[in-house]
């Protein structure tokens, strides 16, 4: 009876083939994972397994390179965009594609990253902003909401201390060499579906040579948050969304 | 065959990376080098043989460009002087610890911090010891001479290919301003992607076609992985040690002192060491060619006959701690040399050597 059911033209959803088996290290609820799983499901939609190079960060995606089955380059804290840069310049037939976190390039990496877009590198960047260091044990990042608790702002982030959130998109959509900047989120269905046809939009216009594409994605780190994964989606809807609202900011 | 001109050590080192096939070139402007990109702008490799040339915004993104390159099993490099050095630091350490073959050309000026435009050899520590965070070594070639400059280009290319290592020229203001005969190599074409997959394709991140997939990365999370990395590091730097030392001695045969200086130091030395020649000195010249690896054993072998060493630097003393380490205390080993970017005369090399050594 069951073996009538799983039959090929009855599979209306199975795991991307350019996922690999390893099994993440992410905690529960943490939005990295769910990204990882567009971006296998959108490269192997567009089929360029063969000819893409993808960049991780330092921070929690840094061992991304083990849950793609694509080439990977690690780059050092911030500078992503540079390595890409490199990739790209000496290999246009690639697609490259560099995938941050908000430390990393919103704080040690914003020089990279604004000139990478300022030069029009026909890459895509992907930038998870979940408003935290994860990975470090989760201090303040640029990204850190006005109040918001976090392990070096165990108060709240306080504008006369800290100065203010960073909106980094905004910034990107203003250079004249991005050609595609859009917020995201993973947060609902309707949330993944949307990300996905951005990212795929992404991949695509890069590619085509139009200048850099840029895909924010508002994330959640129920660790760092310490709040459960309902809560931390619920907050980040909350607090979040209406500080980062969701949609394209550039598509030129 | 070879094409001879007349000209400066900075305009080499573009002309031979055009010539020995380099892919990429991305830099930083910064005194006393910024003639090698502006002449590679000049040439514009680009449009006869695809050689990517790009001036960065930071020596930091120029040397993760390299990086990225390098990954991809391409001859990168970068050039630069003293301080914008010391920004590539953290890269470096991580081409080191993701084996990426690469060249970084230094024409090093006179710190420390900001310091002076003037020419300098105070980076040889940074060269040779460090330079980053980590046990990791780069391969170190000092030229002395233009023609050297164009020379090494070729051979730390490939040198860093045959290594997986990151290779530097450790040059000076000297050897980078000034003119002098160059016979220039015939040029070698690009690698086309048939010879860089044979090459670098069981590890470069060329796109995983018909292959497992390849990564770079430097992070190792597991202790005991780790160390078993760094065990295969050091024995390729073993390696490195046994096979690649590279040293020119003058005069040596019959010396009871050796001036021993590398870059323009060696070629002051040079003119001392006629000068006091023909005073009935005894005296010879050895250059190390190679500072990492150091030719210890050779000026070892050498020390048995000798009275003394003088070490010739532009710096307060950074080689002579090897060619200490290399010959022990029971020989005298004394140091010379103007600093700050003062570059000292041969007058003054002979001058020390009669102070010091009484001949």
């Amino acid at each position: 009876m069951v073996a009538e059911i799983i039959k090929p033209e009855n599979i209306v959803y199975a795991k991307s083939k350019m996922l690999t088996d390893a099994p993440m290290h992410y905690c529960p609820g943490c939005s990295h994972g769910t990204v990882h799983k567009i971006l296998a499901e959108v490269a192997e939609d567009l089929g360029i397994q063969d000819k893409v190079v993808g960049i991780t960060p330092v921070g929690c995606a840094v061992l991304l390179y083990s849950y793609l089955d694509i080439d990977w380059v690690e780059a050092a804290h911030g500078r992503a965009p540079a390595v890409a840069t490199g990739i790209k310049r000496t290999n246009p037939d690639l697609h490259v594609i560099a995938y941050q976190g908000d430390g990393d390039l919103a704080a040690i990496g914003t020089s990279e990253i604004i000139h990478a877009c300022n030069r029009g590198e026909n890459i895509t960047v992907i930038f998870i902003n979940n408003g935290i260091y994860g990975m470090t044990g989760g201090q303040m990042a640029p990204t850190t909401l006005i109040g918001m608790k976090t392990a070096t702002t165990p108060q709240g982030r306080r504008v006369d201390i800290n100065g203010y959130p960073f909106k980094v998109s905004e910034i990107m959509a203003q250079l004249p060499g991005t050609s595609y900047v859009t917020r995201q989120a993973v947060h609902t269905s309707g949330a993944v579906r949307q990300a996905k046809k951005a990212l795929k939009k992404a991949i695509e216009k890069a590619y085509a040579g139009k200048g850099t594409s840029f895909v924010e994605f508002v994330a959640t780190c129920s660790s760092g948050w310490k709040l459960s994964p309902t809560e931390a989606n619920k907050w980040m809807t909350e607090n979040m969304l209406p500080f980062y609202p969701l949609g394209d900011l550039k598509d030129s | 065959m070879s094409e001879l001109r007349l000209m400066k050590g900075n305009e080499v080192i573009a002309e031979a990376a055009i010539r020995c096939g380099c892919d990429a070139y991305f830099g930083y402007p910064i005194t006393p080098q910024s003639e090698v990109m502006e002449t590679l702008m000049e040439l514009r490799p680009w449009e006869a043989g695809g050689m990517v040339v790009l001036q960065a915004e930071s020596e930091v993104a120029s040397i993760n460009m390299v990086y990225g390159a390098a990954s991809t099993g391409k001859r990168a490099m970068t050039s630069s002087s003293s301080p914008g050095i010391s920004l590539m630091a953290e890269g470096l350490s991580y081409l080191a610890g993701a084996e990426l073959p690469c060249l970084v050309v230094n024409v090093s000026r006179g710190g420390p911090g900001l310091g002076t435009i003037q020419p300098s050899q105070a980076d040889y520590f940074m060269a040779t010891k460090g330079g980053g965070h980590g046990d990791f070594h780069l391969i170190v070639l000092a030229p002395s001479s233009v023609q050297e400059m164009h020379d090494f280009v070729f051979l730390a290319f490939d040198l860093a290919f045959k290594y997986r290592n990151p290779a530097m020229i450790l040059a000076d203001g000297v050897v980078g301003q000034m003119m002098e005969k160059v016979a220039l190599l015939d040029p070698r074409p690009r690698r086309t992607r048939e010879e860089l997959l044979k090459e670098a394709g069981s590890w470069a991140t060329t796109g995983k076609s018909n292959r497992t997939r390849n990564i770079i990365t430097s992070v190792e999370l597991d202790p005991a992985k780790h160390e078993r990395f760094n065990q295969k590091l050091q024995a390729k730097y073993a390696e490195i040690r046994e096979k690649e030392v590279r040293y020119e001695e003058l005069l040596c045969d019959d010396a009871e002192y050796l001036i021993a200086a590398y870059g323009i130091s060696a070629r002051i030395g040079q003119k001392a060491v006629e000068l006091l020649r023909a005073e009935g000195v005894k005296v010879g010249l050895f250059r190390p060619i190679t500072l990492y690896p150091f030719p210890a054993e050779q000026i070892a072998a050498r020390a048995r006959q000798l009275k003394g060493i003088l070490c010739v630097e532009l710096s307060a003393g950074q080689m002579i701690e090897d060619v200490r380490l290399a010959v022990g205390n029971g020989l005298p080993t004394a140091h010379f040399g103007r600093n700050g970017g003062v570059i000292h005369s041969p007058n003054e090399v002979v001058e020390a050597m009669r102070r010091i050594f009484e001949v």
